[in-house]
């Protein structure tokens, strides 16, 4: 007799697969976590990884300061649940100068999450960290690898990463150098939603439609999560207007533009996604940087 | 017919729980698309994403813009710029690396590796091959079977991709002719059997037009089917093959959350398992009962290869990392020689003797390989003679493993049987390999214990044995040192032998040159004579320029934690050359003497030597002291 093993059963193995060969070769691995959809799944896989263990590594959150107040209360939720220690960087160079998404533009990313997550790791001594990022996301992704290669000044070149085969992961190193492992590598959008739903995995409920305050900037929607906050960098309050409106993806709330819905349940949010004419990542400022290639540039100035 | 891509997208739409429900329960088939630069992959991977709506609106419309601005088919779409990756490809308009793209149909969900045709690349090619339950050879109708179309399937087959479907594209260009169809077809089939390749499906498809690829095409009215994506939709996925096979579990990872608890963890390489089976632990050899399958949501009844899994086991026998835990009745073997078919995938080409890490399952041990038996020439699968591997050779060659690997051949279980190869110094993969056998000589060769053991040897003579391995640049003063050494330690009234480079070259090593390959045959003959000696209680002193870490360690690991004291005879170049006492810089300047050390060949300096001397400041006479003093003090003599 044989069992039929589905798409997600396979994936959910090869995930874990991956997060134990790190746990077991590398010395101080850790798992960043961003409070997203992706996040939660890759929590959800590590938890299954060693349970009954917890996953035996800390979560590490590079903040901008700048994201929804739901999704810092999530994370403070999950990583308690899950037995996991938490740390929190943010880039004290950017709070210092008070870097934000509306005066600095494109230096905002820089400074606090390029910046930010290598300074954490080099702060750590991390050698290896989890990332959430799929190759379904952006053209560029599609080639890299599961086990990524950093220098120890954390630059990918994308001509000299390791090939891999079968399911066997090259993880060895020089002092300084890291591995950015990407678990959830072959998983698409649409596989993520459905893991979330069969497994009942926590998220944050602004994936979810609800009538929020929201501001239109740039010819996109925003929620106004933090109104004085806003008003103080706008220099005026902006125009604010309650719609029924969810995100597809989470990131800095004045950086990831809202759209319109009704759907309130994770099956209404799957078949809009299914349904949906745009691609995940237009919300999203980043890739529209450097024309075609904005991606990889990013990640070879050591942008995750 | 009806299309079978898009009839999801009504019940998206209309019912979503109940499309939820079906694609829940859709398994996952893993492909790559491999042909020539010009035969249309990245066009035919564009076009099932986009047949099955995986691309999205705002792609298309970037799309749409950069098939005008620099795209290949006028004013069409270009569906290759959507596979297209790295910037540096776009520029150059080829693919340079295996790209994964996901795809679903109603019945699946797709991961297709996308492998370049380009003639540096077959390092590339095996690596998509290697996790692919599937593969699609594209052939352009107008060219035919062609080198390429040889050498992938050539490459396929060895991967042991059990499903090969020959597409003939681009059928469109030749006005969908039967008669040029069934000629490809007949001539690949002569081909595919000469290989051992037993069966392929073969197509008619235009990935540009969209022929028989989700639909039967009117233009091939004498094609029957199945279509490209029915095919795909209804080949076995290795992981059920696998399934059949005797249990077989590589333990990753022990899981210890307290005393009470020891579980195994790691990814079923095949079989089945349930609790209450008999299970065998190799290498040990030990038996015991799956007492649990755990879970974070609740124990198992049962599962199977392909599942990630943590087992209990009713007795407490010693089980680690990189060990195997396999069907009782039926274990796996363990061997430490085997025959092995290997293919380079580094710049830096094999070097014959030289330790290299080897990974195969979770097991990672250190392996030297013999001089290939052969290389596969790939584009007339002629077999050559090699002394060396390079950068995209296949060779058959024979490997030695420091201690016993647990291990399939690689044609029974691919888990069991495929490996990478990883350089000691540099950390980069620089091979991937299949066992295809284990030597009767690993079997029946076996160790014969002494009854004077090593300890006896050297108790007789009062002194602990030691190798001082001296090193550094010709010239640099090793020869010197060492001799100053043995005189003052034979004075002492101690039992030793110095081993000289260029002594031993007139006699044990006569045979070598001075290539790579061969200094580092020399510096293993040296390493196993010394180990000998040490063994039979001698201090031994050693003086070659040794000029590579790897060759050094390698003689260290051949020791007891200790006895291995490397000496660098640190002198800079210069002074080295200035010295000049054999006369030889001078003719490596000339160009009279090649491979010198120092000039045209590199010397890699110890990082953590056990001892240094700097001859610019310290004179042999004080350094052989210091020497003395050290070896002393350690109670080594």
């Amino acid at each position: 007799m044989t069992a039929r093993l589905t798409h997600l059963q396979r994936l959910e193995a090869e995930a874990i697969h991956i997060m134990r060969e790190v746990v077991a070769e590398a010395e101080r691995p850790v798992m960043l976590y961003s409070v997203g959809k992706d996040s939660a799944v890759m929590l959800h896989l590590a938890r299954k990884a060693f349970y009954p263990s917890p996953p035996p590594f800390p979560l590490l959150h590079v903040d901008t300061t700048w994201k929804f107040q739901a999704m810092y209360e999530l994370r403070d939720r999950m990583a308690a649940e899950s037995g996991m220690e938490l740390l929190v960087y943010q880039n004290p160079e950017a709070t210092e100068q008070g870097i934000n998404p509306f005066d600095h533009g494109p230096l905002h990313t820089d400074m606090w999450k390029t910046e930010g997550l290598k300074q954490a790791l080099d702060k750590w001594g991390f050698d290896a960290a989890f990332g959430g990022a799929r190759r379904d996301e952006e053209k560029s992704r599609a080639k890299e690898r599961i086990f990524s290669f950093r220098t120890a000044s954390h630059g990918w070149d994308p001509k000299n990463q390791r090939p891999e085969l079968w399911n066997l992961y090259n993880a060895k190193k020089h002092k300084g150098e890291s591995i950015r492992v990407f678990p959830i590598s072959n998983w698409t959008e649409l596989d993520i939603w459905q893991y979330i739903q069969v497994n009942d995995v926590p998220i944050v409920p602004l994936y979810f439609a609800a009538p929020r305050p929201t501001y239109e900037w740039d010819g996109q929607l925003f929620m106004a999560d933090d109104i004085p906050r806003l008003e103080k960098v706008l220099g005026k309050r902006p125009e604010i207007v309650e719609r029924s409106v969810r995100f597809r993806t989470l990131g800095c709330f004045p950086l990831t533009g809202a759209v319109e819905s009704t759907a309130s349940t994770l099956s209404e949010v799957i078949q809009e996604t299914l349904l949906t004419t745009t691609s995940e990542r237009q919300g999203r400022v980043i890739d529209k940087d450097a024309g075609g290639a904005g991606m990889e540039v990013k990640k070879q100035q050591g942008y995750f | 017919m009806s299309d079978p891509v898009y009839v999801t997208d009504a019940l998206i739409a209309e019912d979503i729980d109940a499309y939820l429900a079906t694609h829940q329960h859709k398994d996952m088939l893993r492909f790559i698309t491999c042909g020539s630069v010009d035969d249309g992959k990245s066009t035919l991977i564009g076009r099932l994403l986009y047949d099955s709506k995986m691309i999205f609106e705002d792609q298309l419309a970037a799309l749409e813009t950069d098939s005008k601005k620099v795209g290949t088919q006028g004013q069409e779409i270009d569906f290759a710029l959507l596979v297209d990756g790295l910037a540096a490809e776009r520029e150059q308009g080829i693919t340079i690396d295996v790209a994964y793209r996901f795809f679903n149909t109603e019945k699946r969900k797709f991961i297709v590796a996308d492998c370049p045709g380009h003639e540096q690349y077959t390092r590339n090619m095996v690596t998509g091959a290697s996790t692919a339950d599937l593969a699609v050879i594209l052939i352009d109708a107008r060219n035919g079977v062609l080198v390429q179309t040889r050498r992938h399937s050539y490459l396929c087959h060895l991967i042991g991709i059990r499903h090969l479907v020959l597409a003939v594209n681009k059928m469109d260009l030749v006005d969908y002719d039967q008669a040029t169809f069934d000629a490809i077809v007949a001539d690949y089939a002569a081909f595919a059997q000469s290989i051992g390749i037993e069966s392929f499906t073969a197509l008619p498809i235009s990935g540009f037009k969209g022929d028989n690829i989700t639909a039967l095409s009117a233009n091939t009215p004498w094609f029957t089917g199945p279509t490209l994506v029915e095919h795909l939709e209804t080949v076995e996925v290795d992981t059920a093959a696998d399934q059949a096979l005797p249990l077989r579990l590589p333990v990753q990872w022990v899981n210890r959350p307290n005393l009470d608890f020891r579980g195994f963890s790691g990814l079923i390489a095949s079989g089945t398992v349930r609790p209450g089976d008999a299970v065998r632990v190799l290498p040990s050899g030990k038996t015991s009962t799956v007492e649990r399958i755990v879970t974070l949501d609740g124990d198992l009844e049962m599962a199977v290869a392909g599942q990630s899994v943590t087992l209990t086991l009713a007795d407490e026998i010693d089980c680690s990392r990189g060990d195997v835990i396999a069907a009782a009745d039926a274990p796996p073997q363990a061997a430490d020689q085997f025959e092995a078919t290997v293919v380079w995938m580094d710049d830096d080409p094999l070097h014959v003797g030289r330790g290299y890490w080897l990974k195969l399952g979770a097991q990672t041990v250190s392996v030297t390989l013999q001089q290939p038996k052969y290389t596969v020439n790939v584009n007339t699968l002629d077999r050559l003679a090699a002394k060396t591997l390079d950068l995209n050779a296949i060779g058959v060659t024979e490997l030695a493993t420091d201690r016993p690997l647990v291990f399939e051949p690689y044609a029974q279980n691919r888990s069991l049987g495929g490996f990478i190869l990883i350089d000691k110094l540099t950390n980069r993969t620089v091979a991937a390999g299949m066992l295809n056998f284990s030597l009767r000589r690993a079997q029946n060769v076996h160790w014969q214990a002494l009854d004077i053991s090593r300890e006896a040897h050297a108790s007789l003579k009062h002194q602990q044995p030691a190798v001082l391995w001296f090193t550094g640049l010709s010239g640099s003063g090793k020869s010197t040192i060492a001799n100053l050494v043995e005189k003052k330690l034979h004075a002492l009234g101690k039992h030793t032998f110095l081993l000289d480079g260029d002594n031993v070259r007139h006699g044990l090593n006569k045979d070598l040159g001075f290539t790579e390959a061969d200094r580092i045959e020399n510096i293993r003959r040296v390493g196993e004579v010394a180990k000998l000696m040490a063994d039979a209680g001698l201090i031994v002193l050693t003086a070659f320029i040794s000029p590579f870490t790897a060759e050094r360690d390698m003689v260290r690991a051949m020791l007891p934690e200790g006895e291995f004291i490397e000496v660098f005879v640190d002198t800079p170049l210069e002074v080295a050359e200035s010295r000049d006492v054999k006369g030889l810089y001078k003719k490596a300047r000339s160009g009279e003497l090649k491979n010198f050390t120092g000039i045209d060949s590199p010397y890699e300096p110890p990082l953590y030597p056990e001892l240094r001397v700097d001859t610019t400041s310290e004179s042999p006479e004080d350094a052989a002291e210091r020497i003395v003093a050290h070896l002393l003090a350690r109670g080594a003599a």
